[in-house]
């Protein structure tokens, strides 16, 4: 098996990094990384392999827990559901995967391809289709590149399997597996449509495990020696401080089965008498400063509790809480004309241009 | 209306009477290795003056730390069976999975998963199965297992598996002592059943300590229900927490806020508790200091408990000063002031030596530290305020400048201007703060569910309901609630309007 060895120390960086890069959303990784403790604690490893060593013909899956973070706090991460979704998948198309990888870096589901990893002996591979977390199975780079939407399995702990055959839309996706989900509970195992080897090296997002891993690793080490955990985060990756302030207002509603809301904050430090406001949807997507657009989605908005430099969910995101606003660089697939249809801020309602922090 | 409030510290059992809103009394006398002493002679002294004489008293009030310690220090510990009823799910992450190895080996009996449990809209998510629920409690007893903690999948929002199951050991076990989850509230299964678990490794500790804390009371004389003080500023009847120890573990620090609530006759304001090492700043909201919301550590394990939210930094009125370069803090003469500070013939120069020179203290003997001028006392001083006011910005919520309230035994180390406070409010008997908020605490009730296809307003009014219930449940009377907390969240993902509110409602004790 190619690649290198995941250590639990990486784990436990992982786990950190990926909730940074759930921008707000994807769930805590806490259970995951919870599970992926277990597992190596019972001799299990995971291989980690970069998608430049895939053959073309090689068979990838893609897998994602699906549901509402809160109903997962309560029935936990089974780490054999997701592997099971894998295995129906293999039994669906008949065909054996080569690796797995997640549909999203961001928040738990950036943990969790490791689980399925740990059962099936697959290797991961470093990359997957969002760079970060958004709330839709058509937000992903693999559904700007068109490529097939279907099929798709969905699994339960209690032995409940659906597949869902064919669909002729990556939107279609989305509302047909939602209603499978909600009727197992609200939280579930999914195995995404099944990539080959050409379509992950041309449509994924690279080097996504390794990046959240090195972004947790500076953000423990910061912890650790009572540095600035931020000033670490942008000491390796080209990102920029949008903002410090604490939060002053949350306003949460639910459309359409989305978390959607605002959350206002008052400037401390150099950002004193300024204030900002972030629209969400799960996931942070427009931040404005004084009333001005400051950053949009594909950019990736991070709030970070100031003193911890671990990430804020918009789903815990609250009252007083003293937070630093940065934002990292979008990635390339999703800056392209239907890129942008798919994950700019038209495509969340707001009726802006899309222009980066990155590009003055 | 006169009540005794109690808080046994580390270092002192403070004491307080009160009567008709007015504090009549404040004592304090040493913290005793038996806790059971140290209030005995406070009680005593509160009473020496003839304060007590042929009086009623409604109620004696007990905060302590004594709980959360046992924890913290892994003793008085007991062996607990865990139960879990959530199979098929759940099982890759069983009970005691994030403890830290060392407590969970003191505290793991044993533990079983049998299905069971609900779904977050109140169907189940599997049956019961009864069956193994005997079984377990069969091997159980067979362990000599008398503590056993029960949890399930969405009991919070219905807890019938958890009850039943619990007749069921109590069938195999008559003398079981059973926490439930449900009863320790929030969603979140492990944190909720880590509480159970904590709660159930308390059993035997708090049978042993409140029938201590109610023969104390007896032996003084004082003959008054006994209530104990809990994490959120109110109290429990003593049958309560003795069932439910774990919400007594933060009180310490929420009776001084309360305290100075009352104290000052303001319920929004910030509070500084400046102690010997440490000075605790805090947030008045309503007269109740503002909750942590997020996960809170107890002995390395993670829970959801009601705590208040607290900044603590290394200044108290122990506080070591080096002069050149000007450093006070964090480190602490600690309960040895009054042997080894300057101006008592020891060595270490404090923050209290300092107070001395300065004419605010007058203690010890103020020659021995007439070396330090006025200038080189003002810059200690200063440097005290700089540490505050840089702790008070941090715990404020709102930009403008707010009322400040400065307790405990250090407090003159608060100047009366302060940046970002429009007002420093020194008050009486502000040393014994913990105590008046313990004297003072009342009855809560709290409701933190999941409900579905109603409006959001008939969700609340649902959830004020069920919050009131529990408080009349606990101890209030009806007539005094008031809801002094409701959040309501709307959930993602989840069909049917679903929303999740969370209400608190308070009471004053009922009249016995």
């Amino acid at each position: 098996m190619s690649g290198r060895e995941i250590t639990a120390d990486d784990i436990e960086s992982l786990a950190v990094g990926a909730w940074v890069l759930g921008t707000g959303g994807g769930g805590n990784p806490y259970l995951a990384l919870l599970n992926m403790r277990a597992l190596y604690k019972e001799g299990y490893r995971v291989n980690l392999m970069p998608a430049s060593d895939l053959v073309d013909d090689a068979w990838i899956a893609t897998v994602a827990g699906m549901g509402a973070p809160l109903v997962g706090m309560e029935r936990l991460n089974d780490s054999k559901t997701i592997a099971r979704a894998v295995r129906l998948m293999e039994e669906h198309t008949r065909r054996k995967f080569d690796g797995i990888m997640g549909m999203e870096i961001g928040g738990g589901n950036g943990v969790r391809p490791l689980m399925a990893a740990a059962h099936t002996g697959l290797p991961v591979i470093d990359t997957d289709t969002m760079g970060r977390a958004y709330p839709e199975a058509q937000m992903t780079s693999v559904a700007v590149g068109g490529l097939t939407p279907y099929p798709l399995t969905v699994v339960d702990v209690r032995g409940l399997e659906s597949i869902v055959d064919k669909v002729p839309t990556w939107k279609w996706a989305e509302r047909v597996a939602r209603k499978i989900v909600v009727e197992y509970g609200s939280t579930s195992s999914t195995c995404q449509p099944p990539r080959t080897g050409a379509e992950v090296k041309k449509w994924g997002i690279h080097g996504t495990t390794t990046k959240a891993i090195k972004i947790g690793k500076a953000v423990r080490e910061a912890q650790r020696s009572h540095s600035d955990p931020i000033e670490a985060i942008l000491a390796i990756e080209p990102g920029k401080v949008l903002y410090r302030g604490k939060v002053m207002d949350v306003e949460r509603r639910v459309t359409e089965g989305y978390l959607r809301g605002i959350a206002r904050f008052d400037g401390l430090d150099d950002c004193r008498g300024s204030k900002l406001e972030i629209n969400f949807q799960n996931e942070w997507i427009v931040a404005r400063r004084d009333g001005e657009a400051l950053a949009m989605s594909p950019d990736l908005i991070c709030v970070l509790d100031a003193d911890t430099g671990e990430a804020v969910g918009s789903e815990t995101i609250r009252y007083g809480q003293r937070v630093t606003v940065i934002a990292l660089p979008p990635y390339p697939v999703f800056l392209t004309p239907k890129g942008l249809e798919h994950v700019g801020p038209r495509a969340f309602g707001y009726d802006l241009d899309y222009r980066s922090v990155f590009s003055s | 209306m006169r009540r005794i409030g109690i808080d046994v510290g580390g270092t002192n059992t403070d004491a307080v009477l009160i009567e008709d809103g007015k504090v009549i009394r404040a004592v304090k006398a040493p913290t005793s290795e038996d806790v059971t002493t140290g209030i005995l002679d406070s009680l005593k002294s509160l009473g020496s003056t003839g304060a007590l004489k042929d009086k009623k008293v409604d109620g004696v009030m007990i905060g302590t730390t004594h709980f959360i310690n046992a924890v913290v220090q892994r003793r008085h510990l007991t062996k607990v069976g865990a139960l879990r009823l959530g199979m098929p799910a759940t099982s890759t992450l069983p009970p005691f999975c994030d403890w830290p190895e060392d407590l969970a080996t003191l505290v793991r009996g044993g533990v079983w998963m049998v299905e069971g449990g609900h779904e977050y809209d109140g169907r189940l998510f599997m049956p019961l199965d009864e069956a193994a629920v005997t079984k377990a409690a069969e091997e159980m007893k067979e362990l000599g297992l008398k503590s056993v903690a029960i949890s399930a999948i969405f009991s919070p929002l219905d807890n019938t598996h958890e009850r039943r199951a619990a007749e069921l050991v109590t069938k195999v076990i008559p003398d079981a002592v059973i926490t439930c989850s449900s009863d320790l509230g929030r969603i979140g299964l492990l944190e909720r059943e880590n509480a159970g678990l904590l709660n159930a490794a308390l059993a035997d500790l708090s049978r042993e300590t409140i029938a201590a804390f109610e023969k104390s009371i007896r032996d003084s004389g004082i003959a008054a229900p006994l209530f104990i003080t809990q994490n959120d500023g109110t109290v429990a009847e003593a049958s309560q927490a003795r069932r439910l120890p774990v919400y007594s573990f933060a009180s310490g620090a929420t009776n001084s806020m309360r305290g100075a609530a009352y104290l000052s006759g303001l319920q929004d304001a910030m509070v500084i508790d400046v102690g010997g090492t440490t000075t605790d700043v805090g947030q008045l909201k309503n007269g109740f200091p503002r909750e942590a919301n997020s996960v809170v550590k107890v002995g390395g394990v993670r829970t959801l408990f009601r705590m208040p939210d607290l900044l603590s930094i290394g200044l108290g009125g122990g506080s070591h000063v080096q002069l050149d370069p000007l450093k006070v803090g964090p480190l602490s003469v600690g309960y040895k002031l009054l042997k080894d500070g300057i101006a008592f013939g020891g060595k270490q120069l404090t923050t209290t030596d300092i107070a001395i020179a300065s004419g605010v203290l007058s203690l010890g003997d103020k020659s021995k530290v007439a070396h330090l001028d006025a200038a080189t006392c003002k810059k200690v001083f200063d440097e005290a305020a700089r540490l505050s006011e840089e702790a008070i910005d941090r715990m404020k919520t709102e930009a403008g400048d707010i009322k400040l309230i400065a307790v405990g035994g250090g407090a003159f180390l608060i100047p009366d201007k302060m940046a970002g406070v429009s007002e420093v409010i020194h008050v009486e008997h502000g040393d014994c703060a913990n105590a008046v908020g313990a004297a003072i605490a009342q009855v809560s009730g709290e409701c933190d569910q999941i409900f579905k296809d109603m409006t959001r307003v008939e969700a609340i009014a649902a959830a004020q309901g069920i919050a009131n219930d529990r408080a009349v449940a606990a101890g209030a009377a009806r007539d005094t609630l008031s809801t002094i907390e409701s959040e309501d969240m709307p959930l993602a993902y989840l069909p049917g309007n679903s929303v999740r509110v969370r209400v608190r409602v308070v009471g004053d004790v009922a009249a016995t």
